[in-house]
């Protein structure tokens, strides 16, 4: 199977109301990587992937597969695949019909296609339902087809646009394992397009963050997370969302609400600090910045346990918030999500001290939003 | 027919024994409803004339002419029938009209689907200008363009053949438009896949929105049916020898400047609306059996 790679070299894409859903985007997908596109809707990701795919025509910028620019080259001539959302599988084909199609209208030999066909249905145990319709598949069936039907004809690239979305959670995980292994074993370059974050860190080679068109952050998914390159990829990645908190540097110390600690070399200015939920820790241990969390709601998870409150302080927006927060604390209270081993459940109410190791304390420039490392 | 799968369907999938008395009721309800009280009479008033026609096409022509009319024949004359297919060319007539039929009903289907199919999904200058002076010539009636149309057509060398017939209504503004309507609420992620698969913008058309365009294309082809099979003003005008006459045109001919031959004009109508009856009915199957676009979820 040949790969290639894709390049999308100062790409904006402007729609004719005006909207610009991409805006000078940039980025480099090598062979066979696994890439997933992130960010909430509205981002432009799926835009960038109807791009790749020749579905929509960019304003400006070029874009490449392999060595070729594609810009003038339709989407059948593209040699790429593309598994949609709703899969779009061929309502009034059987699923034999419907895998072949592509190998039909390139008019591969018969023999060939059959050998394809029952080769991808086997791979993706597809093989008692090829008389069938989609209509009588389950969704998890519809979804195995639609990707059958998208590698079976071995294309140089495999675009996927929020292929999970329409299934239910247990299966959500299941298929999201065996799309893993399925790149594993057909080494494909992939871009996969999503606004769930978890399938993002679990699928990717390389995540890009994307925010009203623009690239926030390209990196493994362990980058991401470790080292959010501002407050928009610290909001957006990880669940629970960071907590974040205002405050100030003043000569190497940092103060947010209770929260006091030195970081060097840090110049003074307004200041956001994200702790993750999972960075804190209850109970007051030596010398480690410490917060007093009033716990208004716990959701035990049986191994563990979220806990939401309230800290002294106040709160800082990310910009990643899909919708308000539950619990919107007033006036000088920051609302604060932290997570406890389940055998150290507070009762709501309480007053709890929760600790956080200060090299865990991620610092943001307030008014850039750029993170401080 | 119809009316009966209606009533049985949902007692069926339940199973047997699964009837609770809410749901007698409901059936009790579908069998007779105050609107058949509304529904019936009419009905029987849109039937009077068939039944009329029936009874006049065995009647003898003196019965025909009895004041007060008869109402049953004394004894039926099937005769008639076969009077109609001795005095006149009627397997002539019956076959041109099959022809012309089927030719503008093909047309319409091709050509109205192509048309739409532009209008609804390909981005070209001038679009929707042109789609709405399309449309506005539905505004226009017959009797207004008939002339040109006539002048053109005899330009073309077609006066008195089939083809002034089927020329002209190879493609209709209707078809065009409904096609239209339809084509654009089928998924656009189907036409994009299958592009993605290698499709050309023919095949997209011709191999998956076609196929699942069958209630729209039956619309069009039942439309396109019934108006060439009864068309008669525009045969009038275009066909004088016998030879080329389509059934409308064939049966004012039964009527005499001094002597109307009524008995033999209704035998003779009868005969030309039996494939217009039987399309209705295998026409409405189609319609309500619908068709199952249930490939995408949500």
């Amino acid at each position: 199977m040949t790969v290639a790679g894709i390049g999308l070299d100062n790409v904006t894409k402007q729609f004719p109301g005006g909207t610009r859903a991409l805006d000078d985007f940039c980025l480099s997908v090598p062979d066979g990587e696994f890439l997933v596109l992130v960010g909430p809707s509205g981002c432009g990701k799926t835009t960038a992937l109807r791009l790749i795919a020749g579905l929509d025509k960019p304003t400006s910028g070029k874009i490449r597969i392999g060595e070729r620019v594609v810009n003038g080259v339709s989407a059948r001539d593209r040699d790429i695949a593309m598994v949609f959302q709703n899969y779009a599988l061929y309502p009034h084909m059987t699923i034999y019909r419907n895998l072949a199609f592509g190998l039909r209208e390139r008019r591969t030999p018969k023999r060939e296609i059959d050998r394809r066909v029952r080769e991808m249905s086997s791979i993706l145990s597809l093989d008692d339902l090829l008389k069938r319709r989609p209509a009588q598949l389950s969704g998890g069936q519809r979804q195995r087809v639609a990707m059958g039907r998208a590698l079976v004809r071995e294309p140089k690239v495999f675009l996927l646009d929020e292929p999970l979305s329409n299934l239910d959670a247990k299966l959500r995980v299941q298929m999201r394992a065996e799309l893993k292994r399925l790149h594993q074993r057909v080494g494909i370059t992939t871009v996969y397009v999503t606004h769930d974050q978890v399938e993002a860190m679990t699928l990717a080679d390389r995540v890009v963050v994307m925010s009203a068109g623009r690239v926030q952050q390209i990196g493994s998914p362990q980058d991401v997370y470790r080292r959010p390159a501002n407050l928009f990829v610290a909001g957006f990645i990880g669940s629970p969302a960071m907590n974040l908190l205002r405050g100030q540097a003043r000569g190497s110390v940092i103060t947010a609400g209770e929260l006091s600690f030195r970081r060097e070399s840090v110049p003074d200015r307004e200041i956001v600090v994200g702790i993750r939920p999972e960075a804190l820790v209850p109970g007051a241990a030596d010398g480690a910045p410490a917060l007093t969390l009033e716990v208004e709601l716990v959701e035990p998870l049986g191994e563990s346990a979220l806990v939401h409150g309230t800290v002294v302080g106040s709160h800082a927006e990310s910009g990643a918030e899909e919708e308000q927060a539950v619990l919107t604390a007033a006036g000088s209270r920051a609302p604060v999500t932290a997570i406890f081993p389940g055998a150290a459940q507070p009762e709501p109410g309480q007053r709890v001290p929760v600790a956080v190791a200060p090299e865990r304390i991620y610092l943001f420039d307030a008014a850039s939003t750029e993170a401080i490392y | 027919m119809t009316g009966r799968t209606a009533i049985t369907a949902p007692a069926d999938r339940r199973g047997p024994g699964a009837v609770e008395p809410g749901e007698e009721r409901e059936r009790a309800q579908f069998l007779f409803s105050p609107w058949h009280l509304v529904l019936i009479p009419i009905a029987l008033v849109m039937l009077i004339p068939m039944a009329w026609m029936l009874v006049t096409s065995l009647e003898t022509l003196n019965e025909v002419r009895h004041f007060p009319p008869t109402l049953l024949p004394h004894s039926p004359r099937f005769s008639n029938y076969t009077d109609v297919l001795r005095q006149a060319p009627f397997a002539r007539w019956f076959v041109n009209t099959v022809i012309v039929t089927v030719a503008s009903v093909a047309g319409n289907l091709l050509f109205c689907s192509l048309a739409g199919y532009a209008f609804a999904r390909i981005r070209f200058f001038g679009r929707e200008v042109v789609f709405v002076l399309i449309l506005a010539t539905l505004m226009i009636p017959f009797q207004v363009v008939m002339i040109p149309t006539f002048l053109i057509v005899k330009h073309l060398g077609m006066i008195n053949t089939l083809g002034a017939l089927i020329v002209p209504n190879l493609a209709g503004a209707f078809g065009v438009f409904l096609l239209r309507q339809f084509f654009r609420t089928l998924p656009v992620e189907l036409e994009e896949a299958a592009r993605i698969d290698g499709a050309s913008r023919l095949s997209v058309l011709f191999k998956i929105i076609i196929p699942l365009s069958g209630p729209a294309l039956a619309t069009v082809a039942v439309i396109t049916f019934l108006w060439t099979w009864n068309d008669f003003l525009w045969p009038l005008i275009t066909i004088y020898s016998p030879d080329n006459m389509t059934l409308q045109l064939g049966l004012t001919t039964f009527e005499g400047t001094h002597q109307t031959s009524t008995n033999l004009l209704m035998a003779a109508n009868i005969m030309s609306m039996l494939p217009v009856l039987l399309l209705f009915f295998l026409a409405q199957r189609f319609f309500i059996r619908g068709i199952a676009s249930t490939g995408l979820k949500g």
